[in-house]
């Protein structure tokens, strides 16, 4: 019996090891693999039926994993009944208890460990989601955000070791999306507990998690800080999934000191070796990808641009079309070569535009370009607009 | 100028602006054919009910067929003819225990067809159909035939099996509906907010179910006191309520059963009313 207190009281890392869940013979999940540090805020990130829910299920003990380890420090939990796991839950669609008050809801947690004066917790829970005033209403006598933030106390309430958030924003609009989002991190970082945060707004996972996980198909595919995976993506889906790239295909011509020599339709240009993603092979005339994000090209009338040196790689083109965001500018422009390449130019002078047709010259620095392992697909994670997964 | 009622009436005659007689009857027909139509379907309902209410005070001597005079002393006391409050309690009897074991077996086959994939789940569903679907007389003729193969002397027992059998089928039909319309995610959430799967189930699902439990319970009490058909085959000397009306029809039902008809009715009434304005203020609060 010594044990299983312990797993109830369980702390540290979570971790998951080699992790798999198989329905039938469909792979939900495939070998996965994860740290994640105490008090650290994760984010989960992928595309619908990648495969999140069900990592969140096994680790909550919902699921029963196929294969594969978890651990909370040194507590093994892989097949431990949901109720013996300091894991606490934010359900996707909140599952609120219809026929309880909200206190009651919140104060359920904590009863059913037997904790005698549940009072000044529970209350202490309400008042962090600024609720107090509806303790004693149903939950149906809620608004969306509301039910979310109860949802969230619920949880919270119980201090458990890990708390898994699974979508819990979904359901809201834009701006109490956003408000939610800050709260969300407040609260995280006033009670110091680890969150999982499941998503599939890039947007979201970048701006509140400190390491985000991008997932694609039941694997992780990167890993890391939010600027390190939008700076120095591994694969093209990530390279897609989170913002925006261009991607063109280029071989390598040599290796040449610190920096790869390529080449493409549009000539050849170096990159700096400290840019290659996983699996970069520097074999002479090996396929790679580069990628550079829209943001960081700068775009110049042609005979302006032409007058002064060259900074870095640049290409030159016309413009196809372009589309005035407010503030910034986004051009299309076509290379010789037959490239399509997206610009976010600032618009920090409107007289600046460039009519459609204009010949410009396409200039970035290699060290904000990324290399990436050419066999893959460079459509990868593309179709996905996070802007429509929002709404959804 | 047509005196047709109908709607064409006014169409035929756009000149005349005044609106004829039937044109009005019309308009105030259409806006009040809502509440004609209640007071009839009231009135086809609730004139059986009267009828019985009134000769309840029938100072009826040996036949209540004819009014003879008001009188008070059926009231006053209703086990005044032979056998009438006998075969009251014998019907409250038999429908206690047929309420609390069809109840609970409906209950347990309604959790066990929706939360379980088991082989013949299908054909279990069909079966609980059948005998909603199968005529009264059938079923208590089959069964007669089938207690007299084994030789179980008919009386009480007899009846409260037969009755558990049919009200079965209306608990696992009614249980089953209000179980479906469960969310299975609330009862995980309570087992990841540290229920075990038995605190769960009386924490969550039990509360959630328990007005369908409560449902086809009030739905068994009432099939198995109002049953006829089938008691009077497999009851032998054992009397029930019904069947003491049906036997004493021959002779002239005594006043005392239209006491009992009525006092039923109103209790029935008093239950549905206290249950809606609970439930109300449940709501309310
Ligand atoms: N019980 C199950 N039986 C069979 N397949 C399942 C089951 N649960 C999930 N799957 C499948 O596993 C895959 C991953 O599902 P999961 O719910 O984890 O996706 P998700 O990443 O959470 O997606 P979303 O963003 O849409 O919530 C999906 O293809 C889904 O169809
Ligand atoms: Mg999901």
């Amino acid at each position: 019996m010594a044990k299983k207190t312990d797993i109830t009281k369980a702390e540290g890392d979570l971790y998951l090891e080699n992790l798999t869940k198989s329905f039938g013979d469909f792979t939900a999940v495939d070998d996965l693999s994860l740290q994640v540090p105490q008090g650290s805020f994760f984010a989960l990130l992928g595309p619908s039926g990648c495969g999140k829910t069900t990592t969140l299920r096994m680790v909550s003990g919902l699921e029963d994993p196929t294969a594969g380890r978890i651990r909370i420090g040194d507590a093994d939990i892989t097949h431990e009944k949901p109720y013996k796991r300091p894991v606490n839950t934010v359900f996707q669609n909140y599952a609120l208890f219809p026929h309880m008050t909200i206190w009651d809801n919140v104060a359920f947690g904590l009863k059913r460990r037997g904790i005698k004066d549940v009072k000044k917790q529970v209350d202490d829970a309400l008042e962090l989601i600024q609720l107090t005033q509806v303790a004693q209403r149903k939950p149906t006598q809620l608004s969306g955000g509301q039910q979310q933030r109860v949802a969230l106390a619920r949880a919270i309430v119980n201090r458990p070791a890990v708390l898994l958030l699974d979508e819990p924003l979904g359901a809201l609009d834009l701006k109490l999306r956003r408000q939610m989002q800050l709260e969300l991190k407040r609260i995280q970082t006033e009670v110091g507990l680890t969150f999982i945060h499941v998503t599939h707004d890039q947007e979201e996972a970048m701006t509140m998690a400190d390491t985000v996980a991008v997932m694609n198909n039941g694997i992780i595919e990167q890993m890391g800080a939010p600027t390190q995976l939008y700076e120095s993506p591994d694969t093209a889906f990530v390279a897609n999934f989170l913002g925006q790239s261009n991607l063109f295909p280029a071989t390598v011509v040599e290796v040449d000191g610190e920096d790869l020599v390529l080449e493409d339709p549009d000539g050849s240009f170096r990159m700096p070796k400290s840019r290659m993603g996983r699996n970069v092979s520097t074999d002479r005339g090996a396929r790679v990808l580069v990628g550079v994000r829209p943001e960081k090209i700068n775009i110049a009338a042609l005979d302006a641009a032409a007058a002064g040196p060259a900074d870095g790689n640049f290409v030159d083109g016309v413009v196809e079309a372009t589309s005035f965001l407010g503030v910034s500018t986004q051009y299309e422009v076509r290379t010789p070569g037959g490239e399509i390449i997206n610009v976010f130019a600032q618009n920090l002078d409107s007289q600046d535009l460039l009519p459609v047709a204009s010949q410009v010259r396409l200039t970035w620095k290699p060290i904000h370009g990324f290399v990436l392992d050419g066999r893959q697909d460079i459509e990868a994670g593309v179709e996905i607009d996070p802007d429509a997964l929002v709404v959804s | 100028m047509s005196t047709s009622t109908g709607p064409a009436a006014g169409a035929s005659a756009p000149v005349d602006t005044r609106p004829s007689a039937g044109q009005r009857f019309s308009a105030w027909f259409g806006r009040n054919a809502i509440k004609i139509y209640a007071f009839f379907a009231f009135v086809y309902l609730l004139l059986p009910v009267a009828y019985t209410f009134a000769f309840s005070f029938n100072d009826a001597g040996r036949t209540n067929l004819v009014w003879q005079g008001f009188t008070l002393e059926n009231w006053l006391n209703p086990c005044g003819a032979p056998e009438v409050c006998g075969s009251v309690v014998n019907s409250i009897v038999v429908a206690a225990v047929v309420t609390a074991m069809a109840t609970l077996l409906g209950t347990l086959i309604a959790f066990a067809l929706v939360r379980h994939r088991f082989r013949g789940r299908a054909t279990t569903n069909l079966l609980i159909f059948l005998p909603m679907a199968t005529p009264e007389v059938v079923l208590g003729s089959s069964l007669l035939a089938l207690f007299l193969n084994i030789l179980i002397p008919l009386g009480f027992w007899t009846v409260v099996i037969a009755h558990i059998m049919f009200c079965i089928s209306f608990v696992v039909v009614t249980v089953k509906a209000r179980l479906a319309s469960l969310d299975p995610r609330l009862e995980q959430a309570a087992m990841d907010l540290y229920a075990t799967e038995w605190q769960a189930f009386r924490r969550i699902t039990l509360p959630l179910v328990a007005p369908g439990i409560a449902a086809a319970a009030l739905l068994a009490f009432s099939l198995s006191f109002d049953d006829f058909i089938i008691t009077n085959f497999n009851s032998g000397q054992f009397t029930t309520f019904p069947k003491f009306v049906y036997v004493s029809a021959t002779r002239g039902i005594p006043p005392q059963a239209n006491v009992i008809a009525t006092a039923m009715f109103i209790i029935a009434l008093a239950i549905v009313l206290i249950s809606q304005f609970a439930g109300k203020r449940k709501r309310e609060a």
